[in-house]
């Protein structure tokens, strides 16, 4: 049962994942992104962590995705953005390439020494934590095999009010007043007209059509400063030859 | 049969990293910003997954602790994120990363 249980929020994160990357519409990529966060939930549950799987559906899903798709709605950037066409040309495979093979090295390490990896072997881990042996803090370990939710919140509770954990706990409200202070002024209105943005952007290597107009007619403008002009050309020629490479 | 299969930690953890990969990947790939913060979202909940799996194997609750700081630490950051993320396309409605390489304006 804990078996079929897990391959299918595996099956469930695992998509949800896929559509996070793949999907085109943002709006869809976040509702993916629900199916990703309870399928882990369930892995939770299924881990005995109790009160985490039940945080993480109400601060993930309730809170940090409807705070996603809010801004999606307020920007309005809720277009499709074209997978295809590739900014830099070759990152893409080269991205993939290399996450691969990052995946597959971490995959061969883990095979080569499966036995360290969790530093105990699991049967000496089940026993020497159980009674109270090796564990990190021995204090809050459940005795009995079998976890009951309640007794899941009270050990969290009791743990993270603790001398151990009772700093970090509070360095976390700390940080979250940051936060809060930091999204409102960041987002804050500025008084007054704004200044204009500079038109002397940085070459970007997919201009659009109305973009290379703009740099035609700042180019006409500055004819006083002759090599400025020419190193202008040289960019648009380069951007250009870069548009021809990428159709 | 597959149903009567004892899931290990191992398990979990292969999982673990496959969600990161996949994060890792569209972190990479994609240039929507929004996007991207999904995706480190991703990465964030294969780190969870793999603590809260290391500390069944170990017995120890120290692994779901430390999720519920990095639940928070996450929620903090999304926070900042999008507001920075508001700011910039407010200036330049454009949804790329690639158009703000400039920290300016």
């Amino acid at each position: 049962m804990e078996a079929f249980t897990f391959f299918l929020a595996a099956i469930i994160s695992l998509a949800g994942a896929c559509g996070v990357v793949f999907l085109k519409n943002p709006v869809h990529a976040a509702l993916s992104l629900v199916a990703t966060l309870f399928g882990v939930a369930i892995h939770f549950i299924n881990l005995e962590a109790y009160f985490v799987a039940a945080v993480q559906v109400i601060v993930y899903a309730g809170a940090i995705v409807i705070l996603f798709l809010f801004v999606i709605m307020l920007l309005g950037v809720d277009r499709a953005e074209s997978i295809k066409t590739d900014p830099i040309i070759g990152q893409r495979q080269i991205a993939i390439l290399a996450v691969g093979g990052i995946l597959a090295l971490g995959a061969l390490i883990g095979v080569a020494f499966s036995g360290d990896v969790t530093g105990v072997p699991p049967e000496n881990a089940q026993k020497s934590t159980y009674e109270g042996g090796t564990a990190i803090n021995s204090d809050h370990v459940h005795s009995d095999d079998d976890v009951r939710p309640d007794q899941n919140i009270k050990d969290i509770g009791r743990a993270l009010f603790s001398t151990r954990y009772v700093f970090a706990l509070e360095i976390t409200a700390l940080l979250l007043t940051i936060g809060v202070v930091g999204a409102v002024v960041l987002t804050r209105r500025p008084k007054g007209e704004l200044d204009p943005l500079p038109d002397d952007d940085p070459p970007s290597i997919y201009r659009d059509n109305e973009n290379s107009s703009d740099l035609e007619s700042t180019l006409s403008r500055d004819t006083d400063a002759l090599d400025d002009a020419k190193a202008d050309e040289s960019e648009k020629d380069a951007s250009e030859e870069t548009e021809v490479g990428r159709e | 049969m597959i149903l009567g299969l004892s899931i290990g930690t191992e398990y979990y953890l292969a999982l673990s990293a496959l969600l990161f990969t996949i994060g890792a990947g569209g972190l990479l790939v994609r240039r929507n910003p929004l996007v991207m913060f999904m995706c480190i979202e991703l990465m964030l909940n294969a780190a969870n997954l793999a603590f809260i799996s290391f500390g069944k194997e170990m017995g120890d609750l120290g692994g779901q602790l430390s999720v519920l700081f990095v639940l928070v630490v996450a929620a903090a950051e999304v926070v900042i994120g999008l507001a920075i993320v508001v700011a910039v396309m407010r200036r330049r409605p454009k949804a790329s990363v690639d158009e703000v390489s400039v920290l300016r304006g």
